[in-house]
């Protein structure tokens, strides 16, 4: 009995922190903004169900007290009553309403004024992934796909833009969405307030793969983004193997660089992700595989079944030329 | 009431069974194969119109249980993206344009005349073309879902995704066409409800005397004559940007994304309280014979039904709190999105007063009636939490939105509607439905529900987003998703024993008499089914219960003929008699003009010149169907 008690204790304790393996969820808040709304979220949802329970007892009792052995005779001073009643019912709704519209109020204004920015960052979506854009001068600009660093405790902005259709930037553990319209420019603000990888994931329906245009938030320390923006300011590191130089010289001849951008090649195309470090990146495919050699291949050979819908062709490689063309992606960190 | 040159023979002067067998003369439904397809009784279209809808939502619950099973486990293969997204498109528009609204429609059509105490429907041959409109449209979507057409853009088809560079084939394009297809029979439907609740009442029903039910159908149809407009010039402008080039949504060209949204909301929100009105005043109406008293706070059910209808206007941006509008602006519509709630509140304290001072007959409508209460509040307090912007930021598509629009639409409104299926089956088809399978559905289908639906609150908080075909394995959302799935059984299996117990007890169930329940409202004081006249005699009604407020028999009004189609019309406040008009007899033309429509607006899918050429054939059919052919009806 003991036992059985702690096991359904435990089984309690997981339930709520199921989501709290910090990937993607906005009960495991730790943006500043989504902390905020988590507060808010309790509070709303905590009166709301004292409400229903309220309800609910005064349906289970005009339910009991129907029993023929309870039941007294109609009488106007009942009907008066239930009219006294549910006038008071009506009053207590609109309090609760009025105090939730000015706490709603309250919440948008502090979010709002976020303070100043640190960094901005332009995130473009596509269909489906992301582009990332880190602006500055031109010596400090820099573009990744599918992955945004950040520094831990810095207010950082974001230019959302959506390119082909409408997108939604969703880090629920980070802030609450943002939607990227075409013709408009939406902008969001986040700070991550503890060091940690955060999942995030396209929130409006975009078409076919719209399941998979998952993104990564990764904070750092101050350190350790900055040493990490210098790297991705870099133009692609040379190959140092045979292999390696077989798999760019691969690249350069097939279709792959009238799409995608290797700084420091001829590679310049900008319609698919740039992958100057792709190697460096955790996961490819708007999150769809961990990065790894395997994975880079699979893709590359692929792309169609793995992502059906996806714009990348199936560019037919011999699979020397396949390995080599992987083992390149995965040394560009 | 003026006197008619020709001889006439007027109700009065015959005896009673003559009576009857001159009016069902008049009134009949001529035999036969195109008897059938002519008929404007409301009672056969409403019929069909009811039955359509339910073979959509039986149609509707099979896509639902397909993605059910996809979502079951991650990263599943019986679907594949594009499959998917077409079901969840055709889930969607499937079940509100021709589930929802249409059955809410059909229920008034069918039910409204008998309840007000008149003969017919107003303009009953329109009522007959907008049915075969209705069935139309909701063939042109399933025949293009079965040759892998459907629709994928989502049942809100937003630009850019649904425009001319994203919305490839012609998929979006029969989505925006099924929309005009809908949308016309619905206005059509509308209409003839306005004008039949406010002149064909019986006399002496006051606007202080009509059946809730039929107060909401009035607020409803008011709600589609204004909202609906919005959508079809959407659905028009779409077609417009795919077919004729206009750039109306193209931001490249100085056209507006969010125009489109604000377009689709403006309706888009209405839409939901053309669903839940008529459903709030079924529980109304329903809930006095098995509480057996008079529905707690009349006015006030009225009244909130009214501002719930006029409030539905103001708040459609909620839908949009993440499309980046200004955030003052944003604010003014969370107050007016929470304001709602007020006569939402109304009308359940109402209920639960009704309840608490009645002594109740725990049949199965009453069962329906209890558990929309519990669902529905959990659907208007989880409203209220959308309705606050911070909120909606995490939540806003989410499966947090997908369990709070279900809890609305199945608890607020199904539920409603399923309650009155048992309480009016009767009257729609002479017999009872059973009662054991009716409890057993019940509680499967309110235990499968809960079960299948609460838990998607938690996921959308766990950062499960709406529209998605899978997910990944890491992903912390499996073991609930498993158990949605495993719910989602109970629930089809609760409605699977429902189809089953209407079915059957449509052939074999137990005759029922006039007034089964003891229910105060007119559609019982005659036959069930009623006779293609309704009532012999046109009642004239002394209370807001008017079979509880007489002993015996109602008394009538006289003076109607009886050897042609003739209403009773009356004035809009106090129900006093005004004049006879004739109700138009039965007609092939609406038929063929149906066609016409049919044919013109699936061919401007393809060509604009189809406006131009597919015009004339409607012309001839209409012309045909106003053409007088000399029956009694067109001597006035």
């Amino acid at each position: 009995m003991r036992r059985l008690a702690k096991t359904s204790a435990s089984v309690m304790l997981a339930l709520p922190l199921a989501g709290c393996d910090g990937s993607q969820s906005a009960l495991d808040a730790h943006g500043a903004s989504a902390i905020e709304l988590k507060q808010l979220i309790i509070v709303i949802v905590a009166v709301c169900s004292v409400v229903w329970m309220l309800v609910m007892v005064a349906l289970i009792g005009a339910l009991w007290r129907n029993r023929p052995a309870l039941r007294p005779p109609a009488s106007p001073s009942a009907e008066r009553r239930m009219t006294i009643a549910t006038i008071a019912a009506v009053v207590a709704t609109t309090i609760i309403i009025s105090g939730f519209t000015v706490m709603s109020f309250i919440a948008t204004r502090a979010l709002a004024v976020a303070g100043n920015h640190d960094l901005t960052i332009r995130v473009r979506g596509l269909q489906w992934w992301w582009s990332v854009e880190y602006l500055g001068t031109s010596a400090e600009r820099f573009e990744t796909a599918n992955e945004i660093h950040i520094p831990v405790g810095r207010n950082v902005r974001l230019k959302l833009e959506g390119v082909d259709v409408i997108h939604s930037f969703w880090v629920p553990s980070l802030a609450g969405k943002q939607d990227l319209v075409p013709g408009r420019n939406n902008e969001l603000t986040i700070r991550a307030e503890r060091v940690g990888i955060y999942r995030g994931q396209c929130a409006e329906y975009c078409g076919m793969q719209h399941a998979h245009m998952a993104l990564l938030v990764v904070a750092d320390s101050q350190d350790d983004f900055d040493k990490w923006a210098a790297a991705q300011r870099q133009a692609a590191n040379p190959p140092a193997e045979e292999e390696l130089a077989a798999g760019r010289q691969t690249f350069l001849a097939k279709p792959c660089a009238a799409c995608h951008t290797i700084r420091g090649t001829d590679a310049s195309g900008k319609t698919g992700p740039d992958l100057t470090h792709v190697g460096s990146r955790r996961t490819i495919a708007a999150g769809l595989f961990e990065t790894t050699r395997g994975s880079l291949a699979a893709w590359i050979a692929d792309p169609q079944t793995i992502k059906p819908g996806n714009n990348m062709p199936v560019v037919p490689l011999t699979p020397d030329e396949l390995r080599s063309v992987s083992a390149y992606m995965a040394s560009l960190k | 009431m003026t006197a008619d040159a020709a001889p006439d023979t007027r109700d009065a002067d015959v005896e009673r069974t003559h009576l009857t067998c001159t009016l069902a003369e008049t009134w009949k439904t001529p035999a036969g194969f195109w008897g059938a397809l002519s008929t404007v009784d409301h009672k056969i279209i409403g019929r069909r119109y009811i039955f359509t809808a339910f073979v959509f939502l039986a149609l509707g619950g099979v896509l639902a249980a397909l993605m059910r099973i996809q979502l079951a486990q991650p990263e599943a293969r019986l679907l594949g993206p594009d499959r998917y997204n077409q079901i969840f498109t055709m889930h969607g528009a499937n079940m509100m344009f021709l589930f929802a609204v249409p059955v809410m429609e059909a229920m008034a059509v069918y039910l409204v005349p008998l309840m007000v105490g008149t003969r017919n429907i107003a303009f009953p041959r329109l009522n007959a073309f907008s049915y075969w409109i209705y069935l139309a449209g909701g063939a042109l979507l399933w025949i293009a879902f079965a040759l892998d057409m459907g629709p994928d853009v989502g049942w809100f088809a937003y630009v850019p995704l649904s425009g001319p560079q994203y919305g490839a084939g012609k998929r979006a394009d029969i989505w925006a066409q099924m929309i005009t297809f809908t949308e016309l029979s619905a206005l059509a439907v509308a209409v003839e409800l306005v004008v039949t609740i406010f002149k064909q009442r019986a006399p002496g029903m006051t606007l202080d005397r009509i059946p809730v039910f039929v107060w909401a159908m009035l607020v409803t149809s008011f709600l589609v004559i204004m909202a609906m407009p919005a959508i079809m010039v959407a659905s028009t402008s779409l077609i417009l940007d795919r077919l004729v080039g206009t750039h109306l949504f193209n931001p490249a060209e100085g056209g507006d994304v969010l125009l489109w949204q604000h377009l689709f909301w403006f309706f888009g929100h209405p839409e939901v309280y053309i669903i839940f009105l008529p459903a709030a005043g079924m529980v109304s109406t329903m809930i006095e014979p098995f509480a057996r008293r008079p529905a707690f706070g009349y006015l006030a059910l009225v009244m909130a039904l009214i501002a719930t209808g006029i409030l539905s206007f103001g708040l459609w941006v909620h839908h949009m709190f993440v499309a980046g509008l200004p955030r003052l602006g944003e604010s003014f519509f969370t107050a007016s999105s929470m304001t709602i709630a007020i006569p939402a509140g109304i009308q359940v304290f109402c209920w639960l007063a009704t309840l608490w001072d009645g002594t109740l007959v725990f049949k199965t409508p009453l069962l329906f009636i209890i558990g929309f209460i519990v669902t529905f509040v959990i659907g208007g307090l989880t409203g209220v939490m959308v309705a606050s912007v911070p909120f909606d930021t995490q939540v806003h598509d989410t499966y947090f939105v997908v369990a709070h629009f279900h809890y609305v639409l199945v608890g607020g409104a199904v539920f409603p509607l399923l309650g009155a299926i048992h309480y009016w089956f009767p009257k729609l088809t002479g017999r009872m439905m059973s009662e054991t399978l009716g409890q057993w559905s019940f509680w499967l289908i309110f235990i499968g529900f809960n079960a299948t639906f609460f838990p998607m609150h938690i996921l959308g908080l766990q950062g499960m987003p709406r529209r998605i075909y899978t997910y990944q394995p890491d992903l912390a959302w499996h073991g609930m998703n498993l158990f949605v799935s495993l719910s989602a059984a109970v629930l089809i299996a609760g409605f699977l024993l429902f189809f089953v117990n209407a079915l059957r007890s449509a052939r074999y169930g137990e005759p029922a008499s006039d007034n089964p329940w003891d229910a105060p409202t007119l559609e019982w004081a005659t036959a069930s089914p009623p006779p293609s006249y309704n009532f012999a005699m046109i009642p004239v009604v002394s209370g807001a219960q008017p079979l509880w407020n007489v002993e015996g028999a109602l008394p009538v009004a006289e003076g109607l003929r009886t050897d042609r189609r003739e209403l009773v019309v009356t004035s809009l406040a106090a129900a006093e008699p005004q004049t006879r008009e004739a109700s138009p007899r039965h007609s092939i033309w609406p038929l063929w003009a149906a066609l016409a429509t049919t044919v013109m607006l699936i061919w401007s899918i393809f060509s604009p010149w189809a406006v131009v050429w597919g015009s004339i054939p409607i012309a001839v059919t209409l012309i045909g169907w106003f053409w007088p052919k000399g029956t009694p009806e067109d001597e006035s």
